[in-house]
């Protein structure tokens, strides 16, 4: 297939923008300079005051801290809640996005700006709305705790949390690609008999799958990372609903340092991988879209 | 929309570049292993996910049911208690905790595991009062126990006479961290006032700390010769003048001072600035006590609803009349605190302590409920006096 595309296309028209827009070396290497110190600065650095915070008193005092029962429970306490927000999000993302990018219907542009909310909204409010909620003085609260159920200060609330401030990531991902891959290949398979569920698995979902890794990616970064929200309506009950970064904060407010370097150093760790998963995604994605949307281009 | 005819010529270029991938088998052939192959691979990952999350659901169901008839059973082999208190308690109650378990054990032969949620009194009196279960409540003032009491029925409003001491089972009170050498020479509440002092103080609306803090400085200006209301408000608007940033609660107060270095000078609880010299050395910072101070009695009580419902009236009551038992006297003492019964603490403790005049919320200001409302509640005497940002 690559064979055949690069016979239809001899000459990429990327080549020629970039020659047209060839700047001196001195510009060029200035403005990799400024970026790279930049990015040194302000990532590099704190990145690794981290670490060195978290193994001042050495490994083993690094990995007492990270096995400690309060830290372990807080690290299944934010797997339990990523386990669960993460692929709810998947498939909340995948139906709106689908809904969005493939029919017309009235209300569709107040549905995108209401899946972009937590986005413009403070972390710290997403958190009092479900205090307001589920409070024992909020709305349902009163008759919750008549039926003996608790949301807030537990894990319910958490997750609940959790699920509000990452809900954009999926969906903000998925809808400009649907949107560009218009409905062209569904209707191809719906012509050639394929049911709904097979053109959804077998047309729809191949196409947007590295889009939709990305964005759970992303939303699985944010989700362990996530401190506002979960702060409020967490009740930081040590060892049962501390989630990793609230962990963090009490270990520093117990002026145990290179406990809470060392568990800080796991979400750094995280980062990491996030941005390396990000960086091969991204570039599978990349070439993915050019595979499924240049030959039809090519062949118009 | 393109119509069907458009649709069936997309779907022949489709089957095109279909066939061009996989040269040399029949096209239905080629179809159905290209599609084949898409499908598996989305197939091989969707199902370990959709399996993960179901245990982890299920799992997590288990969890919370066996939690639930557990608490039913609470008189049986296992127990748990709730501690909600305020922020700088987090050592003594770490010790006081592991004390009482071994007590308990000895005593009735059941397990107790003492969880603790730790913050400023003000905000951790709101969560229970929203609905966080705590079977005992061990905060910075009476004002925070006496919201709960007035804004749900968790608590009886006579609860402070349920103890002796007021609830208080031990006391404290406020003292200045400065600088090792003490370069702006501060020696009493006064010199918070001058030009260039810094003073780092957590905020009364959420800090409890930080609303004994206020008081000690009100009082003491009272107090001097010829001091009147009048008077008492421009020291404490002056002070708060001097004061560059409020945090929530008294450990974020005593990190912003030593951690972050900000500020000539710390208004905080006597134990708190004692643990932070111990904490961060000698050399670092050092306490001075003013002339005159106030009496901080931080109170305790059950949350007799919670406790009821969970089963562990019994076992929260003994956990709170511990305190006052000779073994939670020398470690309240340990910790920094004053103990109520002095007799029962290692005298190395109590020298530790400086003898200082103290007065009471009672005698000078009659009491939490007038000082809330003239002082704390919204709009009152700090919300006119604190300009923020300056």
């Amino acid at each position: 297939m690559e064979a055949t595309l690069n016979k239809a296309i001899p000459i990429r028209p990327a080549a020629r923008v970039r020659a047209a827009t060839e700047e001196p070396l001195w510009v060029k290497l200035s403005l990799i300079g400024l970026s790279v110190g930049f990015l040194m600065l302000f990532l590099f650095v704190p990145l690794l005051a981290v670490f060195t915070e978290a193994l001042r008193k050495g490994i083993g005092a690094y990995f007492a801290s990270l096995s400690d029962p309060a830290a372990l429970s807080a690290i299944r306490l934010t797997l339990i809640t990523v386990a669960i927000a993460v692929p709810l999000n998947l498939a909340f993302g995948l139906a709106a996005s689908w809904a969005i990018a493939k029919f017309e219907f009235r209300g569709k542009s107040v549905l995108i700006t209401l899946i972009d909310l937590p986005f413009a909204v403070s972390p710290v409010i997403s958190g009092l709305i479900y205090v307001l909620l589920f409070g024992m003085q909020g709305w349902l609260g009163p008759w919750l705790d008549s039926h003996g159920v608790q949301i807030i200060f537990a894990v319910p609330g958490i997750v609940l949390a959790t699920i509000f401030v990452t809900f954009p990531f999926v969906a903000r991902e998925l809808i400009p690609l649907m949107q560009e891959q218009g409905t062209e290949e569904e209707q191809a398979a719906v012509t050639l008999g394929a049911s709904g569920w097979q053109t959804f698995w077998r047309v729809t979902l191949p196409n947007v799958k590295w889009a939709l890794l990305y964005g759970v990616i992303l939303s699985n970064a944010r989700a362990m990372g996530e401190f506002g929200a979960v702060s409020v309506v967490s009740g930081h009950i040590r060892g049962k609903t501390n989630t990793v970064p609230l962990h963090v904060e009490i270990l520093y407010n117990e002026y145990n340092f290179v406990a809470a370097f060392a568990v800080a150093s796991l979400l750094a760790l995280l980062a990491l991988v996030t941005l390396a998963a990000k960086s091969v995604v991204e570039s599978r994605l990349h070439h993915h879209s050019q595979k499924t949307l240049e030959p039809a281009t090519a062949e118009e | 929309m393109p119509d069907r005819d458009a649709g069936r010529v997309l779907a022949q270029t489709w089957l095109e570049r279909v066939t061009n991938a996989n040269h040399g088998l029949p096209q239905s052939m080629q179809n159905h292993f290209e599609r084949r192959e898409s499908t598996m691979n989305m197939r091989t990952v969707a199902g370990p996910i959709v399996m993960l999350v179901g245990t982890i659901l299920f799992a997590g169901c288990d969890e919370s049911e066996t939690n639930a008839s557990s608490s039913n059973r609470a008189t049986a082999s296992a127990v748990r208690l709730l501690n909600v208190s305020y922020d700088p308690t987090r050592e003594l109650y770490a010790e006081f905790n592991e004390e009482f378990r071994q007590h308990w054990k000895a005593q009735t032969g059941q397990d107790v595991t003492i969880e603790q949620s730790h913050g400023g009194a003000g905000k951790q009196a709101r969560a229970v009062i929203d609905g966080l279960k705590a079977d005992v409540v061990t905060l910075a003032l009476a004002y925070d126990i006496d919201a709960i009491a007035e804004k749900t029925n968790l608590v009886p409003k006579d609860w402070q006479q349920r103890l002796p001491h007021n609830s208080s089972p031990y006391t404290s009170t406020i003292v200045f961290l400065v600088r090792k050498g003490n370069p702006k020479n501060i020696k009493d509440w006064h010199d918070l006032t001058r030009l260039g002092v810094a003073v780092i103080t957590p905020n009364p609306k959420t800090s409890g700390g930080a609303r004994w803090n206020y008081l000690a400085a009100w009082g003491y200006a009272l107090r001097q010769p010829g001091g009147n209301e009048q008077r008492a408000r421009d020291f404490v608007a002056a002070l708060y003048r001097n004061v560059p940033v409020l945090d929530s609660g008294a450990r974020g107060s005593t990190t912003t001072f030593v951690q972050r270095g900000i500020g000539d000078v710390l208004l905080a609880w006597e134990n708190e600035a004692i643990l932070a010299v111990k904490e961060f050395g000698a050399d670092e910072v050092e306490i001075v006590v003013p002339s005159v101070s106030i009496l901080a009695e931080p109170p305790v009580t059950v949350v007799d609803k919670v406790a009821d419902q969970r089963g562990t009236r019994e076992v929260a009551t003994a956990y709170l009349e511990h305190l006052y038992s000779p073994a939670g006297q020398r470690l309240a003492a340990r910790h920094f605190y004053r103990p109520v019964s002095p007799e029962h603490a290692n005298p190395r403790d109590l020298q530790r302590f400086p003898d200082v005049e103290l007065f009471t919320i009672q005698e000078v200001f009659g009491g939490w409920h007038k000082v809330q409302q003239t002082h704390f509640d919204d709009g009152g005497v700090f919300d006119q006096i604190y300009v923020p940002g300056k």
